[in-house]
């Protein structure tokens, strides 16, 4: 510890540079962080689902929808605890630049089948009560400045027309993949409305013990084969990992975006370092005279190499962890429940740790075997 | 001035500490083409596929030809309309579509599902869309189950050569000919008949009513007649501005991330050139001593300084170029949001991308450049010979 001054003296006689190098690898690390945390937000989004929740889709594609007489007749399966149903709205509002997600529910049994979905009982009651009635997530509360009982006009793109809704209660869901930036209402009046057109864009089954899925999802399947609309029945956790292959290489190129970044600061940073440990051959030279031993000042090369890093490290890492969440980033609807993970911490630790040996390992060895005599005789 | 060749040996005498920070610039200088070359790829498919001679017609609000639906009686009102072009047989260069999307498993990985587009079109669409071009085969016939795959989808999709059978929609598709269609989104798309897709898929409407202008100048007359005709409730678009315009949402986020991401980076880069600058200045204080002393004045040190923080940043910058180069025509796919569909695009690394790349360099040696040179301008003589 006694050598703690010295690094630090050393660390802070050029604190401009020393500055600059912390920062530019705390500018990596949050880059780093950052972009790994849209992987796996997008791996967690994908891994999202009750074990016990399945979604039946027409099987000829998801803008198909299915006959609504198709829920009372999965209800009767044997293993199937509910049944609830949902169509997709895509209705805009305002100006049209800001998007959210709508659809329409069954309101009742959408709230039994996904407890995630948190609100308040007397909301809950108010919500099921009006046939006008809206559910919103609490994110839009904030991004609209709604309040609850106000009336919300959404401009119909597949279904024309100006839809009002009343806000009847806003939840909170404790799942993030759920997202908190939607808006659903009632299944019966949308039925109405278009006409009593008897339609589902999809089922969610309830059963009562996951590991029959598959049996029940193909039962699923074989009752409705031959009927005008197929159906493809599969688990909630698949349902939403075809969702996050749509981003095809997406996930890869912010992947190798990420290793450029990372890739780009070390030798940056290495860089500094080594300048700087070639600037100090003299001094060294003396401190090997006063009797400093090979070992020690290899160490202290290496520590002082490491402060650097790790203090960046600690600087980008930690911001990427506090900024997200006090600005609570969604990528714009696009990554719900966006969190930096441990597993991204820990690499990002390790990537500093690797920074701190490429970086520290030549100017200590090069300090550690440095000939006294000739390293002086450049000393003024 | 002092000769730039002073720099340009300064430079080569310290090899590794110059290739390190030129190798830094080179990173951040091909991460940004290459992510401009992402989204410009993207948008220029869009872009594409939509011609200026040509009108699009949806119903109403409909922002996507996904969420759009036309009666066979607004199919008719148009083909009628005087604002249609004819084609050499005397009939209405119109082509009323059918557009839905199929899920299609991946030959690579048959767990990655991807929502292809299915258009029916009629007969007239060849022609309508003139940018289409048949590479292999036939066209379908009219009254058959056949269809025609883009190439973009024939080496991702199993089961789309030309003789092969495909099956969606419960019916089993004989691919007759392969098309192509300059690069644009058509490319990911399976086209066949209006008529033998209505049945299998929405019954008896289109999404969609593309013709072609009889004056191409005249749009938005044609645009405000259509609009206006009590007997409907649509909107016209200029075909070209309608696919740009779908491109917008994905190729705003591609831009947005390629901004946010090589600034921060370029930020880090500039504190390395910073680094190194102040390292290379203070080493050669005696060296800018003599400069002075042979009566060379500060300001012309200051420029040689930065000439030299730009020269190697130019070297990063030729680098990044370099690096980002091979990814030119490598193709990706994505889904489009703004219409849920899977597209195909190719990375497009066009000669100003380049300029841009090496000019985004010279900015970063500059800015790198300009405290050290500034330190070093104003050098005590004296004190720097000592």
């Amino acid at each position: 510890m006694k050598y703690l001054r010295l690094v630090l003296a050393n660390l802070g006689r050029h604190k401009l540079r020393t500055v600059l190098t912390i920062l530019s690898v705390a500018l990596a690390l949050f880059l780093f962080a950052s972009l790994r945390s849209v992987t796996t937000t997008l791996a967690a989004t994908a891994q999202f689902g009750g074990a016990r929740r399945l979604v039946a889709l027409n099987a000829t594609g998801l803008v198909f929808p299915l006959p609504l007489s198709y829920a009372n007749r999965i209800k009767g399966m044997s293993g199937v605890t509910g049944v609830s149903w949902a169509n997709w709205f895509g209705g805009r509002y305002g100006d049209g630049n800001t998007f959210f997600a709508n659809f329409a529910v069954d309101p009742e049994s959408y709230l039994a089948i996904y407890p995630e979905i948190v609100l308040p009982d007397s909301e809950r009651k108010a919500f099921i009560q009006d046939r006008t009635g809206a559910l919103i997530g609490k994110r839009l509360i904030s991004r609209y400045g709604w309040k609850l009982g106000q009336n919300v006009t959404l401009q119909g793109t597949i279904f024309p027309g100006a839809w009002t809704f009343t806000i009847r209660g806003v939840y909170t869901p404790t799942d993030p993949a759920i997202g908190d930036d939607v808006l659903i209402f009632h299944h019966d009046y949308f039925d109405e409305r278009i006409g009593r057109a008897g339609i589902a864009g999809w089922y969610i089954v309830e059963i009562d013990d996951a590991s029959k899925a598959p049996m029940i999802a193909k039962s699923i399947d074989d009752m409705f084969r031959n009927s005008s609309s197929p159906t493809k029945t599969g688990t909630e956790r698949e349902f939403q990992a075809s969702f996050a292959t749509m981003w095809g290489n997406v996930s890869f190129l912010m992947s190798t975006i990420g290793l450029a970044v990372v890739f780009a600061i070390l030798l940056v940073t290495a860089n500094a370092m080594m300048m700087s440990a070639r600037e100090r051959t003299g001094e060294i030279a003396v401190l090997k005279t006063i009797g400093f031993s090979d070992r020690l000042l290899f160490a202290l090369t290496m520590v002082e190499a490491g402060a650097l890093a790790l203090i960046g490290a600690a600087l980008g890492l930690g911001a990427a962890k506090i900024l997200y969440p006090a600005i609570n980033f969604n990528g714009a609807g696009f990554l719900p429940g966006f969190k930096v993970a441990t597993s991204t911490l820990v690499i990002g630790a390790l990537v500093a740790l690797g920074l701190m040996l490429a970086s520290g390992l030549v100017p200590a060895i090069r300090a550690a075997r440095l000939p006294v005599v000739q390293a002086l005789r450049k000393v003024e | 001035m002092i000769p730039i060749v002073y720099n340009v040996r300064s430079v080569a005498q310290r090899p590794v500490s110059t290739a390190l920070t030129a190798l830094g610039v080179g990173l951040v200088v091909a991460v940004f083409i290459g992510m401009l070359a992402l989204a410009n790829g993207f948008r220029a498919a869009l872009a594409k596929t939509g011609s200026e001679k040509n009108a699009l017609v949806l119903r109403k609000g409909a922002d996507s030809e996904l969420s759009s639906g036309l009666g066979r009686d607004v199919a008719s009102i148009i083909a009628a309309d005087p604002h249609v072009a004819t084609g050499a047989d005397g009939r209405p260069l119109v082509s009323p579509e059918v557009y839905v999307l199929i899920p299609l498993a991946k030959s690579f990985d048959s767990t990655q599902i991807a929502n292809v587009v299915v258009r029916g079109v009629s007969d007239q669409a060849w022609t309508v869309r003139s940018n289409v071009a048949i590479t292999e085969g036939q066209k379908p016939t009219s009254g058959r189950a056949e269809i025609c795959v883009g190439t973009r989808l024939t080496k991702r999709f199993p089961h789309t050569g030309v003789g092969q059978t495909l099956r969606f929609g419960g019916r089993d598709w004989s691919v007759v000919c392969h098309f192509k269609a300059a690069g644009s989104a058509f490319e990911s798309e399976i086209w066949g008949e209006n008529e033998q897709f209505m049945p299998v898929f929405r019954g008896e409407v289109f999404q969609s009513i593309s013709f072609r202008l009889k004056d191409p100048g005249a749009f938005d007359e044609a645009q405000r007649s259509l609009q206006a005709d009590k007997r409907m409730t649509v909107d016209v678009h200029r075909e070209s501005k309608f696919y740009a315009q779908q491109s917008q949402l994905l190729s705003n986020i591609l831009n947005f991330l390629a901004v946010m991401i090589t600034g921060i980076m370029a930020v880090g880069a500039v504190f390395g050139a910073i680094n190194t600058m102040y390292a290379a200045i203070s080493s050669r204080a005696p060296e800018i001593g003599v400069l002075m002393t042979l009566g060379f004045k500060p300001w012309t040190v200051l420029v040689s300084f930065l000439a030299e923080s730009a020269f190697i940043a130019l070297i990063g910058g030729i680098l990044g170029c370099l690096f980002a180069l091979p990814l030119n025509n490598i193709v990706t796919s994505t889904t489009n949001w703004s219409s849920f569909s899977e597209i195909a695009f190719s990375f497009r690394v066009t000669p100003l991308l380049l300029l841009v790349g090496v000019l985004f360099a010279l900015v970063m040696g500059v800015i790198g450049g300009f405290f050290p040179a500034l330190r070093a301008a104003r050098l005590q003589v004296v004190q720097a010979l000592r």
